[in-house]
């Protein structure tokens, strides 16, 4: 517990989580409220077009993520911190369960945030979330943010400079997966394995909060389903995590 | 007591650190001198098991660093005065320092008020100049009240009034009974400052005794004599076996000591106008006895054989 209050004072005491936080609600937000303000018979406002600006504010928290960690080598805060806790795999374990915390707060808020705005919008279009799968499109962004930035907080333990880490991160996550796709034969089938695109799943389910319409968010093309798709790009953040944590136990600090 | 066995640690093909074993005793001042790059950092660093060594090791109290429960309470140290992250307040950078060991946060306070930063407590350490960032540091390192500080090269950079304050820093802390272990490549600093010295180059141990015997051994050696009859005076020191050197007014005598020149002056009739030990010139003796250790030779003609300590201080 001292170890998570430790982390939380690090991370809070600094104004990049405030201006990433406040980026990625602005972001998605905006977008949201674009989007649905836009809709009509032929695309309509649907649970599942609210939140079709998710992955914009998933990028946002994931560069959070990884400068919480990328700022503590750049500045050398990580030594003092190392210093005063020479258990390098705790204060580590630590400051991802802090950063996972932080940014389900942020997804859960981003997500009903854009939800709400849609309602607002189209108050008459059907929003309503009386379904699993409407409850996960929403709801299931803020733990699908909490994972994604544990994942991006290891390749920042892993590779240590701010720049080179978010580009890294963002690289993959917004591009590097899709053009797998393009491989001949065996893309689409490597595609289906890949974590972004699993998670996408565990978001989007088979598509069914966008109520059949085809306007909404492009689904994935993974085979698990959502709560596997959840549990498979868990086990990813984990494993990363504990090689980069392995990693800096290693490394001289 | 710090103690080092055998610390060895290598990068690459490069050794840092080698072999290097010393001993800090308990409530007192150790200077930890070498030149620039003789390993002193990557030491101190080994110290606080950030860099883990290649061979050997260091304990502080018969416990290495990461076996200590809640360290900053054994242990205090400032490395680097820039480890502090720039949008961060002093007073937050040491709260979550304060936390992570369990030490009240009124102590936060406390240490801010003893280096003097308590009216910036709340400002961003980003914009603190290098002598305000090297009191937070060492705000830092006194949080857990600990008996044992290491200090890398504290007054590297600052103005003269802040050297002056953190040498009455360190002395304060011995005669409260801490063990300072105090890293500089200046021997006149730490001739003010150590009562023991360790003494490094190239990684390797050169010597470890009071400051005193160190400076004693390093500056005893040269006798500067001036007199008429140096034609009569030379060939009687050359007998002595003394080495001597011609200086553009005079001689410079190495191996023997002030008494035996003049007495030697007396027996030959020579007429002594000068004959004077060169005391101040402490960083030229350290150069002789670290000479060879010394990473990276610039070439360069010294010419501070007669300036005193000071001098040859700031020009370093």
């Amino acid at each position: 517990m001292t170890l998570l209050a430790v982390e939380r004072i690090k991370l809070l005491s600094t104004r990049s989580p405030w201006w990433c936080a406040l980026t990625a609600l602005l972001l998605t937000g905006g977008f949201t409220a674009l989007v649905v303000s836009q809709s009509n018979a032929q695309f309509p406002a649907t649970v599942s077009a609210t939140q079709y600006a998710y992955s914009f504010g998933m990028a946002v928290i994931m560069v959070l993520a990884t400068l919480a960690v990328t700022t503590e080598y750049r500045f050398g805060t990580i030594r003092t911190t190392f210093q005063a806790v020479p258990n390098r795999a705790a204060a580590l374990a630590a400051k991802a369960t802090v950063i996972a915390l932080v940014a389900l707060v942020i997804g859960e808020i981003m997500a009903f945030l854009s939800w709400g705005l849609a309602t607002l919008i189209q108050p008459e279009a059907d929003l309503a979330l009386n379904s699993t799968a409407d409850w996960i499109n929403v709801a299931g962004v803020g733990p699908a943010c909490a994972l994604a930035a544990v994942v991006a907080m290891a390749v920042g333990i892993l590779v240590r400079h701010s720049a080179g880490a978010i580009s890294l991160v963002l690289i993959y996550f917004l591009a590097a997966e899709n053009l797998v796709t393009l491989i001949p034969g065996v893309g689409a089938d490597i595609f289906k394995w890949l974590p972004f695109n699993v998670l996408h799943k565990f978001v989007t389910g088979n598509g069914e909060s966008a109520n059949g319409a085809a306007y909404g968010q492009p689904l994935s093309t993974s085979t698990l389903s959502p709560w596997w798709a959840l549990a498979y790009f868990a086990a990813f953040a984990v494993v990363l995590l504990a090689i980069s944590i392995a990693t800096a136990r290693k490394r001289d600090a | 007591m710090i103690e080092a066995q055998s610390l060895t640690k290598r990068y690459g093909d490069k050794l840092a650190v080698d072999d290097l074993s010393f001993t800090v005793e308990t409530g007192r001042v150790t200077g930890f001198l070498g030149p620039n790059g003789a390993g002193k950092s990557t030491t101190m660093r080994m110290m606080l098991g950030l860099d883990n060594p290649t061979g050997g090791v260091v304990t502080i109290g018969g416990k290495r660093y990461s076996e200590l429960h809640h360290p900053l309470r054994t242990v205090g140290a400032l490395l680097e005065a820039r480890w502090v992250h720039p949008n961060r307040s002093a007073r937050a950078h040491l709260a979550w320092m304060a936390k992570s060991n369990k030490i009240s946060p009124k102590r936060v306070d406390e240490v801010l008020d003893i280096v003097g930063l308590s009216e910036v407590a709340n400002k961003r350490a980003g914009g603190f100049s290098l002598g305000m960032s090297q009191r937070l540091g060492i705000a830092g390192a006194l949080l857990g009240d600990p008996e044992v500080l290491l200090f890398d090269e504290p007054v590297n950079g600052l103005d003269p009034e802040g050297i002056l304050w953190i040498r009455k820093f360190m002395q304060r802390l011995a005669d409260e009974g801490r063990t300072v272990f105090v890293s500089s490549h200046l021997l006149s600093e730490m001739a003010l400052t150590a009562t023991n010295l360790v003494v490094i180059g190239k990684g390797k141990l050169i010597s470890q005794s009071t400051t005193e015997e160190f400076v004693a051994r390093a500056t005893d050696s040269t006798v500067k004599v001036r007199s008429p009859h140096l034609d009569r005076l030379r060939p009687a020191l050359d007998r002595v076996g003394a080495t001597v050197t011609p200086t553009d007014d005079g001689l410079l005598v190495a191996g023997v000591a002030g008494e035996k020149i003049g007495e030697l002056a007396m027996e030959n009739q020579a007429t002594l106008h000068e004959l004077a030990p060169q005391q101040g010139s402490l960083e030229q003796a350290f150069m002789q006895i670290t000479g060879d250790s010394v990473e990276y030779h610039a070439d360069l003609e010294t010419e501070s054989a007669e300036q005193p300590a000071g001098h040859a201080a700031v020009t370093n």
